[in-house]
């Protein structure tokens, strides 16, 4: 007895080291699963808030910035209902048929993008509606998914995750693929699974595919950088796309809720359980 | 250890996680480099300290950064890397006289102090790199931040050792 009381004494050290060292690993590896529960993020009341006091004094350095943008994102809205106005007579609104997607402004309170797995943290959470896997996009186009919700506030898991695997196509041509991350650059993602028959061009423009019930058809991505062959099969090609999003500097973002994600998700579980 | 003692150290814990957090986490140099100045508390520990003490300090130490920064527990196994290894990194840059309490961080020769500290930063990064890529097929890149950020983290740890010494002392 006295011999494993003095093992211990002796080597207290050594075994401290494995225990917290075996935590610490156990924590990372959570992260490299999507769904699996983590123990920490940074949604909760401590961090949010000290974050939140963060952006609250830090927004006003980058307003006129920030203004710029939102006042570019109107154009482009205007542009758009002049263009659906020349083409066709207004529908008449029913306001009894739910829309499929809703919309709900955020703000960014924290940014991540030096890491391989990046999170960002949103001032808005489970009081405000927030679930997880609404998308996240910014005026400009695709940011990310929500991973976690807090009562007031959530993260999102970015682009620039490697976990992340978010359905893309061609808005040319309409050949779907997904888009992943390499960690390489923080402004270029990767469009993999596109067949090499494809015809594709530098400067072609990415939307998302709508075959996610995550996302809408026809949200803007990036555009085409450049391409080359898949190392491992030849017959599709990897591109490299320069997204629209700034992804080092996000202010404002807007939540997406399908509003009929429950309904599919049930549909789609009782269709693989046959 | 004193009531005092503790004081300093749980304000030097906040303030450096809080530097970290707030200010050089949204650096970003290049698109990756920080530095990792929160390492600073591990280093400047009483080299006759407790070290059983330092471990755990350093796995909450690490534990703070993760949380704020969404990254599971990587900084949370650098540092208890880190503060495991620090007696025989200690031992290795100033010889044994370091366990009669008669070496200071300030008051050591140039060449110790630069063994002790870049030993220590690049351990800590290392370990940092590789749980935060958990490859091997990318070392190349591993290697690469680790060099990169740990020239930064060296800087900025020396110069503030070199600014606030006397007084941390």
């Amino acid at each position: 007895m006295q011999q494993i009381i003095y093992f211990f004494i002796k080597y207290r050290n050594f075994l401290l080291f494995v225990l917290l060292f075996s935590i610490a690993t156990y924590f990372t590896i959570q992260t490299h699963n999507y769904h699996s529960d983590k123990f920490f993020s940074s949604a909760n009341v401590v961090t949010g808030t000290l974050y939140n006091f963060k952006t609250s004094i830090t927004t006003y350095f980058s307003l006129a910035k920030e203004n710029k943008k939102l006042v570019e994102e109107n154009v482009y809205l205007r542009k758009q209902i002049e263009y659906y106005k020349d083409v066709t007579e207004p529908a008449a609104i029913d306001t009894t048929i739910f829309p499929l997607f809703d919309y709900q402004a955020a703000k960014i309170i924290n940014n991540n993008y030096a890491y391989t797995k990046n999170y960002l943290t949103l001032n808005k959470g489970a009081r405000d509606g927030v679930v997880t896997d609404m998308g996240v996009i910014s005026g400009r186009g695709l940011v990310g998914i929500v991973s976690r919700v807090s009562e007031n506030f959530s993260t999102v898991q970015s682009v620039l995750n490697t976990n992340s695997r978010t359905n893309a196509k061609l808005k040319k041509s309409g050949h779907f693929g997904t888009l992943v991350w390499d960690t390489q650059n923080p402004n270029i993602v990767q469009l993999i699974d596109i067949p090499r028959l494809t015809e594709i061009e530098q400067g072609d423009t990415i939307i998302t595919g709508g075959k996610s019930v995550i996302f809408p058809e026809g949200i803007l991505i990036g555009v085409i950088e450049s391409f080359r062959p898949d190392d491992f099969d030849e017959n599709y090609y990897v591109i490299d796309v320069s997204l629209f999003t700034d992804m080092t500097s996000l202010e404002n973002v807007y939540l997406i809720k399908n509003n009929f994600a429950e309904e599919l998700y049930e549909l789609e579980m009782s269709v693989s359980d046959e | 250890m004193s009531s005092n003692q503790t004081f300093i150290y749980i304000l030097r814990f906040v303030v450096l996680v809080l530097v970290q957090v707030f200010l050089l986490n949204n650096i970003n140099l290049n698109g990756y480099i920080n530095p990792y100045i929160y390492l600073l508390f591990i280093l400047l520990y009483p080299f006759n300290g407790n070290s059983t003490l330092l471990i755990i300090w350093s796995f909450f130490l690490g534990l703070s950064i993760d949380i704020f920064e969404n990254s599971g527990g990587i900084h949370a196994a650098a540092s208890v890397f880190a503060a495991y290894l620090r007696p025989y990194v200690l031992k290795f840059s100033f010889g044994l006289s370091y366990e009669y309490n008669v070496v200071k961080i300030s008051k050591s020769s140039l060449p110790e102090k630069l063994t002790y500290l870049g030993t220590m930063i690049f351990l800590h990064h290392l370990m940092l790199f590789m749980m935060e890529i958990f490859s091997f097929n990318h070392l190349l890149l591993v290697l690469k931040s680790t060099v990169f950020s740990g020239i930064f983290t060296f800087i900025l740890i020396y110069s503030s050792i070199v600014l606030f010494g006397n007084k941390s002392e």
